[in-house]
């Protein structure tokens, strides 16, 4: 247990105590608890999950900061790395697998694509973006990013996760029950998002005919 | 320079007068087939003219003509000149074209991808549903006169970018705000979803019946993917097993389909390189080398001789790092997680570095230009490959080999499953590695050379089995072969420049058409491209070798057990972002 993390500064433990004994809030165990072993779902989608792999592997070691423990079913995973081009084929199994994963949960967009639609975005067939749909907590740049920029976004979420409060996090909020449920889009004529269904019906009616080729 | 690829050696002409045309648009080659002699003169371009092997298929959309056409293109697994023949028929729908299932199973997905992006349907085709697209999306997306949402024009540069630069978001110019393309008056409370009874009716018709008189069984339908630790990425894979064996099984894909064909018509052809990179992720040299070879084709042009050598060197230095994870994969894939894999990769992290300091990025290199490439290679790194090539690589394949090779578990897991027959290997057009293993000596880099390969002493590496065992071998065989070739190379490299052509950002190519192809460590890579004397090119086709390859797996599965299968996708050594494209 790294003590001066977990101890608040300001109490004055005896010297040799402070191996033995820490004085904290209940927020700071908390967060230190779960920033420490963030276990990311086995989820790749393209060219930024071979550099995801990279970072597990010996150069650069992700374990080393309490991320490497991969989980591939989403009920052990505490967070969800996009690390790719999101395409409307695809999208509807991203958010199943997040909705299936357990509160608390965080979304991390790796890369141009998942953070924007990246190089892709024109597609037909490409989601400009995750954060369309799943609430980001951390976007990383590049295209892809390297390693040390994947290592750096994680450690951005773990910063993120030490100003949690227990009193302010949404899974502790009695009123808003599943809140982060997001209703599955569905595969038309085109990607629907089905909470935007009585705006896409009157977009459409006022479509001029020869608009709609 | 070696010899282009489409000089033709038959004549078909005179073999089916009335039937079948020379092709004498300026700038093309090969013939034009009636639709209703197709059958009869594929035939005989496989059985009597003794070309094997359909290496590639696709649509092209001739708008101000109002034609479509198929092309095929046809080579022999001896090696030499292939050989190129197309289909035109009306456009006007319902457009329909015999299969060539029938002739060549490699055509299966090939001409459902067709169906699926130009809505040209292939009759006595055994499955045509689409293959990259949903059932129920609206519309056929290659074709010329089809828009996508975030359209803006016709072709880049966009004029809201250059020369006037005056960017609006795509999002604020579509009528829904958002990527999306619906049609008047469409309720979503309304649509009813497709349920994929499609996919699953087909399913049900390719499984294997209980045998009369044998205890019945029920069997049952399991989905794999396309979210599966095992699939190398986003591939779905419909099964029916019975007990542990697979019964039937269908590939759904699309799942990373990214419109690389449709933006890299709308590209300038120098905006393409760097999506190319994007194709095969593990090897973004080797798809830059396959589309400047073709490019170059089009333009007809030399590389300076300085650049033949470091391309050759940049492609063998992506072979061996995309055969050494193979191998982890793989291995990681039969349950020995990660232990080979951190062998493998360290090895790759070097290679990696060189490619990072020539290039600028370690992935995504971006790094042949028409006529040479981009950087030269300074001689402190030319030192770091020699290094590299001469002393730790093959040191380091020794080790990995001698870790892995005798262990019981993999040959007992490798040895004997998953065989596939030269003949049928060669009828599903599969090629690279797979066809390799399968005992047929086929490897462009002998059988059509291109760039300097026929310089180079080096042997096709080929196993005979043609089971997984010969599959993860032959790897290690091309490693060592690769490495041959390096060390001649890194011997003869001259000085000099490392670009025939002025740097340019907006090359013209002459109008006509071309298919150049490379042997990249997965296979056969092709691109088949059309231009009409613009910035543009009017049509860009890939060939991809994982997309060809895949359409053997239900051949090789189908009786085997369901564990072996995660293996199996493992040893096609399949990459989603070139499957789907
Ligand atoms: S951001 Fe770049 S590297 Fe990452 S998935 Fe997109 S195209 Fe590939």
């Amino acid at each position: 247990m790294e003590n001066e993390r977990l101890s608040l500064p300001n109490y004055n433990i005896p010297e040799d105590l402070k191996d033995v004994v820490a004085i904290t809030t209940l927020d700071r165990l908390y967060n230190w608890g779960r920033r420490s072993s963030l276990w990311p779902l086995t989820f790749g989608l393209a060219c930024c999950a071979i550099e995801m792999i990279a970072a597990q592997m010996a150069r650069y070691d992700m374990s080393r900061f309490g991320m490497e423990v991969m989980r591939p079913t989403p009920r052990q995973a505490d967070m969800i790395l996009i690390s790719g081009t999101v395409t409307k084929k695809m999208l509807p199994v991203i958010i199943r697998l997040y909705n299936q994963m357990p509160e608390p949960k965080y979304v991390v967009a790796m890369g141009a694509c998942a953070s924007g639609g990246g190089p892709f975005k024109e597609g037909y067939n490409v989601v400009a973006g995750i954060d369309k749909f799943l609430p980001v907590d951390v976007y990383i740049p590049g295209c892809p990013p390297t390693p040390q920029a994947l290592i750096a976004g994680l450690i951005k979420l773990q910063e993120k996760i030490d100003k949690d409060s227990l009193k302010k996090v949404r899974w502790y909020n009695k009123e808003k029950k599943d809140g982060n449920y997001v209703p599955m889009p569905i595969l038309g004529p085109d990607l629907i998002d089905v909470r935007r269904n009585a705006e896409i019906r009157d977009i459409a009616a006022a479509k001029t005919t020869q608009e709609s080729a | 320079m070696a010899t282009p690829t489409l000089t033709q050696t038959v004549d078909l002409v005179a073999r089916f007068p009335g039937k079948v045309t020379a092709d004498e648009r300026p700038g093309y080659s090969g013939f034009i087939v009636t639709k209703e002699s197709l059958i009869e003169v594929a035939t005989a371009v496989r059985d009597e003219f003794g070309f094997d092997l359909l290496s590639s298929l696709t649509g092209v959309d001739y708008l101000a003509e109002n034609k479509m056409e198929v092309v095929y293109n046809a080579y022999k697994t001896t090696g030499g000149a292939g050989l190129e023949f197309k289909v035109q028929v009306e456009r006007v729908d319902p457009i329909e074209v015999p299969s060539l299932t029938g002739i060549w199973r490699g055509a299966e997905y090939q001409e459902r991808e067709v169906w699926d992006l130009y809505g040209i349907k292939f009759t006595d085709h055994p499955d045509m549903r689409r293959i990259l697209m949903w059932e129920g999306f609206e519309g056929h997306p290659l074709r010329k006169d089809w828009k996508e949402a975030f359209y803006e024009e016709e072709i880049k540069p966009y004029k809201s970018r250059w020369p006037e630069g005056k960017h609006t978001f795509a999002e604020d110019r579509n009528p829904f705000h958002d990527n999306l393309n619906l049609p008047k008056d469409f309720d979503p409370e309304k649509y009813v979803v497709d349920k994929e009874e499609d996919l699953y009716a087909s399913l049900e018709r390719h499984t294997m019946k209980d045998e009369e008189g044998k205890m019945k069984t029920d069997s049952v339908v399991v989905n794999l993917g396309p979210h599966h630790p095992s699939t190398h990425g986003v591939l779905r894979v419909a099964v029916t097993l019975n007990g542990e064996t697979v019964m039937g099984l269908k590939p759904v894909m699309g799942y990373l389909h990214r419109n690389h064909e449709k933006i890299g018509e709308r590209n300038t052809f120098t905006q393409i390189i760097p999506y190319t990179d994007r194709l095969d992720y593990f090897n973004s040299m080797s798809n830059n080398f396959g589309y400047v070879t073709a490019v170059e084709k089009l333009m007809k042009i030399q590389v300076a001789e300085r650049a033949e050598y470091i391309r050759v060197i940049m492609a063998e230095l992506s072979r061996i790092q995309n055969h050494l994870i193979f191998v982890g994969m793989l291995i990681n894939d039969l349950g020995s997680m990660f232990t080979p894999a951190f062998y493998v990769f360290e090895e790759r992290e070097l290679i990696l570095d060189i490619f990072e300091a020539v290039s600028g990025s370690r992935m995504m290199c971006n790094y042949y230009r028409f006529g040479g490439v981009v950087r030269d290679v300074s001689d402190e790194m030319l030192q770091k490959i020699k290094d590299l090539v001469f002393e730790r690589l093959p040191a380091k394949t020794d080790e990995v080999e001698r870790l892995l090779n005798e262990n019981e578990l993999l040959v007992g897991r490798l040895k004997g499953t998953h065989v596939l027959s030269a003949e049928d290997a060669i009828n599903f057009s599969v090629t690279g590695p797979v066809l390799r293993a399968s005992g047929v000596p086929y490897d462009l880099r002998r059988a059509d050379p291109y760039s300097i390969y026929d310089r180079f002493d080096f042997d096709v590496a080929v196993r005979h089995n043609g089971d997984m065992m010969d599959n993860y071998l032959i790897r290690f065989d091309e490693i060592r072969q690769s490495l041959r070739i390096l060390e001649q190379a890194l011997k003869q490299i001259p000085q000099g420049p490392i670009n025939s052509q002025k740097p340019n950002y907006q090359i013209k190519v002459p109008a006509g058409e071309a298919y150049g192809r490379i042997e990249s460590p997965k296979g056969e890579l092709g691109f088949y491209i059309v231009s009409n004397g613009k910035g543009n090119p009017y049509r860009y086709h890939v060939r991809a070798p994982s997309f060809v390859n895949l359409t053997a797996i239900e051949k090789m599965c189908i009786g085997t057990k369901i564990q072996d299968f995660v293996a199996l996708l493992a040893m096609l050594d399949i990459v989603m972002g070139e499957l789907d494209r």
